[in-house]
């Protein structure tokens, strides 16, 4: 089986030859294709988002994605968020000598189609090949520019009392579906990551009703519990939500019952949270609706003008739960 | 102080029982309850199963709670009659 | 098996609430005890503080098995886990937990072997994937993690292995329930008893808390509802004098328990007297491995002599908190210097800890109070 070697990140043939095999096999557009020092490129005049991320997953590969998955989606997500339509990616790559030819084969052929999923393009990139032992398998780094349309501003600084929050949603799919292989936990077909690009389904809601959507924001690490405090702190308003109206599912909530997990703090790599107007809450429903990754998209709750800062989750039985911030990893317990 | 989850035994193998919870499968030492038979509910902690769940108290349970629940409303159905 | 609900829940949850209304005196006020820290979870995360009547206090007990393990245990795995030749098999609970001089997980990132389980039966695992190390697993535990590990003791010893050990310091539940009686420090109107510790031991040993003491209790599951409906059970017993040891989870708590662990717990181990971090010793609270097993002790296998003293945390009342004497937010030290992120003492470091779920349900989640 061929692998990745230290040369192929010397500069030199290898690393052409590195790049012809696989690079270019699954990354082609005008802007790459001069195969310069940069990518060169036409700007209009308006707002640009621009966010970076770093991806490093393990194991690599995991039901229903790999890191790739992850790297394209993570950035086109992050700059969906700031209400960007998401235009040019680059493409950091560090190779851990002795990858199999045929994984990295595999990872850039997905970021390939999540790229198209999420029509962005990527323009310009690098790659370093490092020692056995010194990163696991691949770590990527993607960096993304997008536009942001007239008329859309989102922050926290446009949340109010009384808007409605939407989760696009079930919760906590991505870290069992990642993490639930160990622990000697066999896990059913159905537990797969929910990893996605969300920018379509967001710019539908924006498109329709954009002026009146206050933030958006993406539980992943830290999960929706996190999510919703910081939301609370930076807008400094108070968030009561319903946990029954909260979907978690049956596959996610057994594994985390026998490992002592909480689902609140588990991350997420497809799912938007949304405040908006209430008047337009039945709208925005509708649209996420629509479409694969928001078919079960709910409102679970408001923003307040007391209890400011704060989080309470209302229980099935009647009570309220405070939520917090997530503190340590969560690891299995006994207790 | 100790997690424990129902989960139901799908096979038997010597002292090892598979259980199934929704969405996983997992191995689970039947040495703290030799009788378990395939088809039972186990609750599980930390990999062994220390109990079998006795279906017909939990049933009763859930309809100890239902009962429960019609007593009242009876109990108020009453009140409103009588007001 | 069957669910309620939503619906039938709430509907259940209101009559219940009506029930503990009905059958509590205005103006009294009844303390119970919730003996296990999971039930202290389950309080704060159903939310249960603010439906009950104001008179109804829930005063959280002993029941977390890393709270009460004593500084000297942990400074020992610490020392075990310096060993180059040593891998630490833990339950992750014990991670963050501080010992005087350190944690396992400080230990961790200085290089330190720390691999964290599941199950006990993966020592076997680890054993024969490492035969040129020693595995120390830290067997800590009340009644129900006790059971499995007394059988891990025998499958280890069955399978022949040679190189692993246990770092006992079990912890018996009903002993320390007499002795928080015996020092009539705080005032105890009844307990809430533990539910999967009873699972093993049954009704049977919490028999001297109506006939020595009087005091109403009642094992409990660990949903809201089970919980509330165990507290409609004590009041009971308060309201019409017929004390018993009560038992809402019918559906695993036998009376006599799992007989096959009792008898696999009692050819493992000897009862022994032991300290409980705050609290000190308590008599026939512990248990120690039978001669028999001595191979796999690591205390007498393996010993090791602890080159500093063992120190309590300066000012820290855990001791006093896992009594139930003081709330966690009457220590000095909480929220000041000992927060979740930089524990002093154990209860604010376990998941379970009173001093951890006060402070996640409450203080850092901005307040304790909710405004409805």
């Amino acid at each position: 089986m061929e692998r990745v070697r230290l040369v192929h990140g010397n500069g030199g043939r290898f690393s052409h030859e590195l790049t012809e095999r696989f690079i270019l096999k699954y990354f082609t557009n005008d802007l790459l294709a001069p195969l310069h020092d940069g990518a060169q490129f036409p700007v209009t005049a308006g707002r640009m988002a621009f966010s970076t991320d770093s991806y490093v997953v393990q194991p690599a590969f995991f039901p229903g994605g790999n890191i790739g998955k992850l790297a394209v989606c993570g950035t086109v997500n992050d700059l969906a968020m700031n209400g960007a339509v998401p235009q040019y990616l680059s493409c950091g790559l560090i190779l851990e000598e002795g990858l199999a030819f045929e994984e990295l084969d595999e990872i850039l052929r997905t970021m390939a189609e999540m790229a198209k999923a999420a029509n962005i393009q990527i323009v310009t990139g690098d790659t370093k090949v490092v020692k056995k032992g010194e990163v696991d398998k691949i770590y990527i780094n993607t960096a993304g520019i997008g536009m942001i349309p007239d008329g859309i501003d989102i922050g926290p600084h446009r949340v109010k009392a009384g808007m409605d929050i939407i989760l696009s949603g079930a919760i906590g799919d991505h870290s069992i579906a990642v993490m639930g292989q160990r622990f000697g936990l066999d896990l059913s077909d159905s537990l797969k990551t929910d990893c996605a690009p969300l920018n379509k389904m967001v710019h539908a809601v924006l498109d329709k009703v954009g002026s009146q959507v206050a933030l958006l924001r993406d539980p992943t690490r830290g999960g929706l519990g996190t999510v919703l405090k910081e939301i609370a702190d930076q807008s400094q308003v108070g968030i009561k939500v319903e946990e029954t109206a909260i979907p978690v599912h049956d596959e996610v909530q057994s594994v985390c019952d026998i490992l002592g997990y909480d689902p609140l703090y588990l991350a997420n790599e497809g799912k938007v949270v949304l405040v908006v107007e209430p008047e337009i809450t039945d709208q925005v429903l509708q649209v996420l609706h629509g479409f694969e990754e928001g078919k079960e998209a709910v409102l679970i709750g408001k923003t307040l003008d007391k209890n400011i800062g704060k989080v309470g989750l209302q229980t099935a039985i009647g009570g309220v739960r405070l939520v917090d911030l997530l503190g340590e990893d969560q690891v299995p317990r006994i207790c | 102080m100790c997690l424990a989850v129902p989960a139901r035994l799908i096979a038997v193998n010597d002292a090892i029982g598979t259980v199934e919870l929704t969405g996983a499968t997992r191995d689970c030492s039947l040495l703290l309850v030799p009788e378990a038979k395939v088809g039972d509910w186990l609750l599980v902690h930390a990999g062994f199963a220390v109990q079998i769940v006795d279906e017909e108290e939990a049933q009763k349970t859930l309809e100890a709670f239902k009962e429960l629940e019609e007593l009242e409303e009876a109990y108020f159905a009453g009140k409103a009659e009588h007001s | 098996m069957k669910k309620l609900t939503l619906q039938e829940k709430q509907n259940t949850a209101d009559t219940l609430l009506k029930r503990i209304n009905a059958l509590h005196e205005p103006g009294e006020t009844v303390r119970l005890m919730e003996v296990c820290g999971t039930h202290t979870v389950s309080i704060f995360r159903e939310g249960l503080r603010q439906l009950l009547p104001s008179g109804i206090e829930l005063v959280s007990g002993p029941g977390c098995p890393v709270c009460v393990t004593d500084q000297t245990y942990m400074d020992k795995a610490l020392a075990y886990a310096e060993r180059e030749d040593t891998i630490i098999a833990t339950f992750g609970d014990m991670l963050k937990v501080p010992g005087s001089y350190s944690s396992l997980s400080e230990a961790q990132t200085k290089g330190a072997h720390i691999h964290v389980i599941y199950t006990p039966l993966e020592v076997i695992e680890l054993s024969k994937k490492h035969p040129e190390k020693k595995i120390v697993f830290l067997a800590i535990g009340f009644e129900t993690t006790i059971a499995v590990i007394c059988a891990t003791v025998k499958a280890v010893h069955e399978a022949g292995l040679k190189n692993v050990f246990f770092l006992v310091s079990h912890k018996l539940v009903p002993p320390a329930l007499r002795a928080l009686l015996d020092r009539q420090e705080g005032h105890i109107d009844g307990f809430i008893l533990p539910g999967h510790v009873s699972v093993i031991i049954g009704e049977e040993p919490y028999g001297f808390l109506p006939e020595e003491y009087g005091i109403p209790s009642c094992i409990a599951g660990f949903d809201g509802l089970e919980i509330l409906s165990a507290i409609a059970n004590i009041l009971e017993q308060r309201k019409t004098g017929n004390i018993v040891v009560g038992n809402t989870y019918h559906s695993v708590v036998m009376q006599k328990g799992n007989p096959v662990a009792q008898a696999m717990m009692k050819e493992v181990y000897d009862i022994c007297d032991d300290a409980w971090r705050g609290i000190g010793i308590i008599p026939n609270s512990g248990l120690a491995l039978k001669d028999k097993y001595a191979a796999y002790d690591a205390e007498r296998a393996l010993p090791i002599e602890l080159e500093k003293p063992s120190l309590d945390p300066k000012g820290c009342q855990c001791g006093r908190v896992l009594q139930g004497l003081i709330k966690p937010s009457e220590c000095p030290l909480f929220g000041k210097s000992c927060t979740a992120d930089h524990p002093v003492g154990a209860c604010m470091v376990s998941v379970e800890g009173s001093c951890a779920a006060w402070y996640k349900y409450g203080y850092s989640s901005g307040g304790s109070t909710w405004e409805d």
